[in-house]
């Protein structure tokens, strides 16, 4: 029994571990600024809680076949426990997690605490049931007024965000239901939600913010490389939550200007 | 005044009051025990269809027809809230706790028989409430288990949104009432109740364990009622606690003001120190069985102790971990996450010492024990993702993926299972008379335990490929269409594992009635329940108070007559 209960132990961890190793899945390419950081700090964690994982396991999967009854054993030892040992690890895991968790803490810093970079492309993300919107403020830079009794998702565009289009500044504001941005320059997102809480997550960026009713969030994030890359709704939001997705089309900057003038074009 | 000692002199003679509304802690543990029984079967069998429509959307199932996404999510609720409150709160401690722990401390009866018999009563309304949102117009709801608000506040938010989400809320909140009234009965009974001799560092660590859930039901479920109440006013007064001005289907509803991440900070407030009451017993559970069943004393039975207590103190400074993405302060992330990361600690104090139990032992392979090191063994898998998403960075990409699930459902799911099923197999004989059977004890461990790793360990790797939770299909998004295969091989695991439950149902009933009959102290275990006959006589103890001299895990004592010392021997038969 005790070499029956080692070796499934073993080979749970066996098992576990070689797919953890091998990569077969894991994080998503990146494709922001943040990326790197994050995964180091992930791989980092990995590496360590890897150990104690096999050192827990093997260690339990040994001991059990070790000190099984049998009638050749010699009698259980009668201690209560060891303090110095208690107050070691004790003290080795409060170091091991504190400070993983201190490393971590300088990405979240630069990302949460610092505004975006003088610059940065304006896109305001809104979600409803089951969509995500995008609005660009155009040349002026100014978000035009929205009212919620405008608001008619059916119609999608403008109206599904409730643009008020007596405002001056709503001429070139654009809002389209896909994303571009322009590659390698940081994006100050506004992230707002007209009905319940939608989550904005991007895996390739390693960005994820919930859109609350009743808030404006403020973040930031740079996609580095070009390409297409999925939005999922990240929060659950009713009974279309696993339709309501997007797509970010990170291009280079002519390109953008490109597309952007000519979604202006489009609405005169 | 009627004292448990005055009301137990005779034991009550009708089948009613016998074994219905009975004052007896030993029956309404067995109440207990079995409506958590029921409703595990309940939580399990949703959990599987759960997985059946992941993988095969369109299958038409008997019983329940097609399954939509709006049904999917309504399953989703059901199992989480079923499995939350009605067994994983219900069967350790309403269950065993009332069972054992008057006995472990020499007690007659919990110290508020009457309440006692009122909580248990009103959990099982809640329960019967929680069920009936099945069968409402517009079905259960499907805003999750933590029902986050406005989804859950507003009737037009999706279907089962309306009555169904007022039942849910309702049980809810009955379910606390009846949590508080046995958090007060424990923590009294524990405090006032124990025999001449039973200090409490004399405590078995599973007394410590249901001690401290107690206090954590009677400080969490007071806020979750309090936050349950104002999400009904919400929802059918009008108010706008949570809800803020909101355009749902292109209606602007007539809520303005509330806050969406106020319930949320309420919910976990409760919602974290849950998943601790979820799992000390558990924990008191096995170092119990590993000590008896290593034949070796508890490896730092003080240690085990402050451990314990300050699980419970940080266990309410760490509920924002939940909310890193909420839109809450990120710099309170900092304070929480290293709250949270300082919670770790004691949790591995525990494992290093069931380790040191084992080490130098002689360990016998009996069923509870299988479990109980299949509790450390999940329980050490499950907390060490904990780390990861403790970090706010880390948590970026993994919050609200299938990573989430893995992790708590090892901690905070199967782990707690794992230390219901050793209480089983543990205690059964005290309690029914009979012993279970070992040969498929042993089977259904070690099919579950394989089983329970094929199902969730692959969950982190969906997680870490970004595979969000709540999903009811995989269609939509490109990159989850690589996934599929993986998600294939969990529902078959799940499968087979489910199947697996039923031989221990087939062996509990079975062995209640058609097992071989038990002695008094069949593991040559220490502590009082050990003392008394089995089962029990009505009063516990047959009229005796018992005195206890010992420590309650005095195994391999040298020079002692047998390889163990109970807690009621004479002092001076050697251990401490």
């Amino acid at each position: 029994m005790g070499l029956a209960l080692m070796a499934l132990i073993w080979l749970i961890t066996l098992i576990s571990t070689y797919f953890f190793v091998a990569k077969t899945w894991w994080l998503p390419v990146g494709a922001a600024a943040a990326a790197p950081w994050i995964d180091g700090q992930f791989a980092l964690t990995y590496a360590l809680m890897g150990i104690v994982f096999l050192a827990a396991q093997l260690g339990l999967g040994y001991i059990v076949w070790r000190y099984r009854d049998r009638p050749s054993a010699p009698p259980a030892a009668y201690s209560h426990g060891n303090t110095t040992l208690e107050l070691v690890w004790t003290v080795l895991t409060a170091v091991l997690f504190i400070g993983l968790n201190l490393m971590g803490s300088r990405v979240w810093a630069s990302q949460r605490f610092e505004p975006a970079e003088a610059g940065a492309v304006q896109v305001e993300v809104t979600g409803m049931q089951f969509a995500w919107y995008f609005r660009y403020p155009g040349a002026d830079g100014t978000y035009a007024k929205t009212s919620p009794k405008l608001m008619d998702p059916s119609a999608g565009g403008d109206a599904a965000v409730g643009l008020d289009t007596n405002d001056p500044s709503a001429k070139d504001d654009v809002v389209t239901s896909t994303m571009y941005l322009p590659v390698n320059r940081d994006v100050d997102v506004s992230l707002r939600a007209v009905d319940v809480i939608h989550s904005f997550f991007v895996p390739a960026f390693r960005f994820k913010q919930d859109a609350v009713p009743g808030l404006n969030i403020h973040m930031h994030f740079k996609p580095t490389a070009i390409g297409e890359y999925e939005i999922a709704c990240a929060e659950l939001c009713g009974l279309g939550h696993y339709k309501m997705h997007g797509m970010v089309h990170v291009v280079s900057q002519e390109e953008f200007d490109k597309w952007l003038a000519a979604r202006e074009a489009e609405k005169q | 005044m009627a004292t448990p000692a005055t009301i137990h002199a005779h034991a009550p003679q009708g089948f009613i009051r016998k074994y219905i509304f009975s004052l007896d802690h030993k029956v309404i543990g067995i109440q207990y025990y079995f409506l958590a029984l029921t409703a595990v079967f309940v939580g399990m069998f949703l959990s599987l269809l759960m997985r059946i429509h992941m993988i095969w959307p369109t299958a038409v199932l008997p019983l329940v027809g097609e399954i939509k996404p709006e049904t999917y999510l309504s399953l989703m609720t059901m199992h989480g809230t079923i499995m939350v409150f009605f067994v994983l709160t219900t069967a350790p401690q309403g269950g065993f706790g009332n069972y054992i722990l008057p006995i472990q401390i020499g007690a007659p009866d919990m110290a508020f028989p009457v309440l006692n018999m009122l909580s248990f009563w009103t959990t099982f309304i809640a329960y019967l409430v929680m069920l009936a949102a099945f069968f409402v117009v517009g079905g259960a709801p499907l805003h999750g288990w933590t029902g986050y608000p406005p989804l859950s506040a507003l009737q037009s938010a999706g279907p089962g949104e309306g009555l169904g989400a007022d039942l849910w809320i309702t049980s809810i909140a009955i379910f606390c009432l009846a949590s508080l009234m046995g958090a007060l009965n424990f923590i009294t009974t524990t405090l006032d109740l124990r025999a001449k001799g039973m200090t409490m560092m004399r405590m078995p660590l599973t007394v410590w364990s249901w001690f401290i859930t107690a206090i954590l039901g009677l400080l969490a479920f007071g806020v979750l009622l309090s936050a349950g109440i104002l999400l009904l006013l919400d929802r059918n007064l009008g108010t706008s606690f949570y809800v803020p001005l909101v355009v749902v289907n292109g209606q602007v509803l007539g809520h303005k003001g509330g806050s969406p991440i106020l319930w949320q900070h309420l919910f976990w407030f409760f919602g974290h120190p849950e998943v601790y009451i979820a799992i000390l017993p558990g924990m008191g559970v096995a170092s119990q069985i590993l000590s008896t069943f290593s034949r070796k004393p508890i490896f730092g039975y003080k240690a085990m102790v402050y451990a314990m207590l300050s699980i419970g103190f940080f266990g309410f400074m760490v509920w924002g971990h939940h909310m890193f993405m909420s839109g809450m302060s990120p710099y309170s992330a900092f304070a929480f996450s290293i709250l949270t990361m300082c919670i770790g600690v004691p949790s591995a104090i525990k494992t290093f010492n069931w380790l040191g139990t084992m080490l130098h032992g002689r360990l016998r392979f009996q069923t509870p024990m299988l479990y109980a090191i299949g509790f450390v063994s999940l329980f050490v898998s499950g907390g060490l993702s904990g780390p990861f998403l403790a970090q706010p960075v880390l948590d970026i990409p993994l919050h609200d993926t299938a990573y989430v699930p893995a992790h708590f459902h090892l901690i905070m799911g199967v782990a707690a299972i794992f230390g219901i099923f050793a209480a089983t197999y543990y205690w059964f004989p005290k309690m029914f008379g009979r012993m279970m059977n070992e040969t498929w004890g042993c089977v259904h461990f070690f099919i579950t335990l394989a089983g329970t790793y094929a199902i969730f360990m692959p969950m982190h790797w969906l997680g870490m490929a970004a595979q969000p939770r709540r999903y009811s299909q995989f269609t939509e998004l490109a990159y989850l269409q690589r996934l599929l295969p993986l998600n294939r091989f969990i529902t078959y695991a799940a499968i087979i594992t489910v199947a697996a439950q039923f031989i221990f149902v087939i062996n509990l009933f079975w062995s209640m009635f058609k097992g071989p009959k038990a002695s008094d102290n069949p593991w040559e275990a220490t502590t009082l329940e050990w003392t008394t006959n089995t089962p029990p006589p009505h009063d516990n103890f047959g009229g005796v108070t018992p005195v206890v001299n010992h420590g309650p895990y005095e195994y391999g004592v040298p020079g002692a007559p047998k390889d163990y010392v109970m807690q009621t021997d004479p002092a001076g038969s050697g251990g401490h």
